[in-house]
């Protein structure tokens, strides 16, 4: 069975004329990658929200369809009782960071505190998931005193810690420098080889090809496209509709138009449109 | 108005020494992308600029302003700053009031202001959202207010930091546009980003800074031609750049057009 299962989900917020997610129709097995791509209004932190609980339990609106993670439904269940299998890191972690913590160290700490975990537990799952995202060395700053980057680890981190079953993030990465994106891109695939499952709204399209099993394109609350990364990344129906592309994918779709690129599938990655316009030379 | 920027140290209150003596000129009407890794004295640079930050030690001049002798309000009619989080400097009730507040407090003419509000509003397609409230609108829209706000104040310079971060490529482009219609206007612009592509595509100059100081400094082929040297301060080469490098092109292609040409 799989382990999020979203049926004819259509969500409208509060005050609001038109639905946020309409229709979504969704799988999602255990240890998939998946990555959520689509403009910005296309929906994709709302469906964050949806898998997180927040929506209906917090936002409020008007829901139909089912959300299921592990068998339990969304509608059937309650907000404190659903953080405990979906975890969801946010967009700005400004918003998510409690403001009632001192230093890194004890807000990582806050989920754990919050679930009850035994205090020696607690020191140690603090000390794990910090090393596995990098950011032992900030454990005695104040969150508040950390860079966009680092404060993105420290959201990220104090949802590893609870150790949920589904992961949800939303552009995880965005304040980040190139290495750090690598960084918590390695750290999520491993987790996934490890088991746990993942959504990631993510914009950097050329490590969604390296990393995602499979790639979400939203379109105005719905499901425009989905299926592996190197498919949906260099279909047409990306570029008709105005989503963004790696440079690699446009310059072999123009080079082809030229008779410069001769392999019937277009590049998404650095290596394949090497190979690809090797093979030419 | 040139920037003129003297063995510039700057150490913060903690004791962390974030730019080690940096000497550089911008002049007036340069496009340039400051890159470098997290840390490495970015932002602490750019703030010298409109004295949100002054100099531990060494200068920096704006036009014939030396920072440390003008406040940051009055600084604020040569430089204009967009912060990275727009949600740190949105405060009004509506977009309008918003993107009039920088100007009018500029002392301008209700003539210059209206015409300016207008053209801020009109490159950054919010026309259709001036009597909505910013915390509103989408977190994108809210950094299209941020650019407006501060282009509408009309200074000959104009820093972004990080304006591409966490959009989508509609509204990439749309930066991209701003930033060409400064340039048309002699504006100088200064931009701190991570997103190479985009610095390949709209920059002439391109400065990195790595460990608080200039690693490279030049045209954007030049700087982003030097692999090794960028990895230092962990900056990628652009995509097409790193592709014509594994094809062994002879020259440096920086976008599209050059490596089209150079692969025929």
């Amino acid at each position: 069975m799989a382990l999020v299962n979203i049926q004819n989900l259509t969500y409208k917020y509060p005050l609001t004329k038109t639905p946020a997610l309409q229709n979504i129709n969704l799988q999602i097995e255990q240890g998939e990658f998946i990555s959520v791509i689509g403009a910005n209004g296309a929906g994709k932190s709302t469906l964050c929200y949806a898998l997180a609980g927040f929506v209906p339990h917090f936002f409020k609106g008007e829901i139909s369809g089912e959300i299921e993670v592990d068998g339990v439904a969304s509608s059937k269940s309650t907000l404190d009782e659903w953080v405990v299998n979906v975890g969801l890191a946010f967009q700005n972690p400004f918003n998510q960071i409690s403001g009632a913590k001192y230093t890194v160290f004890e807000e990582i700490a806050f989920g754990l505190e919050n679930a009850g975990v035994p205090r020696e537990q607690m020191q140690s799952r603090v000390e794990e998931a910090m090393k596995l995202t990098g950011i032992s060395n900030l454990a005695d700053r104040s969150p508040y005193s950390l860079s966009g980057g680092q404060q993105q680890r420290v959201a990220l981190t104090s949802i590893l810690v609870m150790q949920p079953k589904l992961l949800v993030l939303d552009e995880p990465t965005s304040q980040m420098d190139p290495i750090g994106t690598r960084e918590v891109f390695s750290v999520i695939h491993n987790l996934t080889q490890s088991g746990m499952t993942v959504v990631m709204v993510e914009h950097k399209v050329e490590w969604i090809a390296h990393f995602a099993t499979r790639v979400i394109a939203l379109k105005d609350g719905s499901i425009l496209t989905e299926g592996k990364p190197g498919d949906v990344l260099t279909s047409d129906v990306l570029t008709k509709n105005g989503f963004g592309v790696s440079r690699y994918t446009s310059v072999a779709r123009e080079a082809k138009k030229q008779g410069l690129w001769k392999k019937e599938k277009l590049p998404v990655t650095l290596f394949e449109a090497a190979e690809g316009f090797n093979r030419n030379a | 108005m040139n920037i003129n920027i003297n063995n510039l140290h700057f150490t913060y209150p903690t004791g962390l020494e974030a730019l080690k003596g940096v000497s550089l000129t911008i002049n007036a009407g340069e496009q340039v992308a400051i890159v470098g890794q997290n840390g490495a004295g970015k932002t602490t640079l750019v703030r010298h600029f409109n004295g949100l930050l002054k100099p531990t030690s060494g200068s920096v001049t704006i036009g014939d302003w030396d920072t440390t002798k003008y406040s940051v309000a009055k600084l604020a009619s040569r430089v204009g700053y967009v912060f990275q989080n727009p949600d740190e400097q949105l405060f009004s009730r509506d977009v309008l009031t918003e993107v009039e507040f920088g100007p009018k407090n500029l002392g301008y003419t209700k003539e210059k202001i209206d015409e300016l509000v207008k053209q801020a509003l009109v490159w950054t397609e919010l026309t259709d959202k001036t009597e909505t409230n910013p915390y509103d609108l989408s977190p994108t829209w809210r950094k299209m207010v941020a650019l407006a706000s501060i282009i509408a104040m009309d200074t000959p310079i104009v820093i972004f930091d990080e304006p591409t971060t966490g959009q989508d490529f509609a509204n990439v482009s749309r930066i991209a546009n701003v930033i060409a219609e400064l340039k048309k206007q002699g504006k100088t612009v200064i931009t701190i980003t991570h997103d190479i592509d985009f610095c390949a595509e709209n920059f002439e100059r391109v400065i990195a800074l790595s460990n608080g100081q200039v690693l490279l400094d030049g045209t954007t082929r030049e700087v982003l031609g030097q692999e090794e040297i960028l990895a230092q301060t962990y900056v990628d080469p652009p995509q097409l750049t790193r592709l014509g490098k594994l094809l062994n092109l002879k020259e440096t292609v920086i976008n599209q057009q050059e490596f089209l040409k150079a692969i025929k």
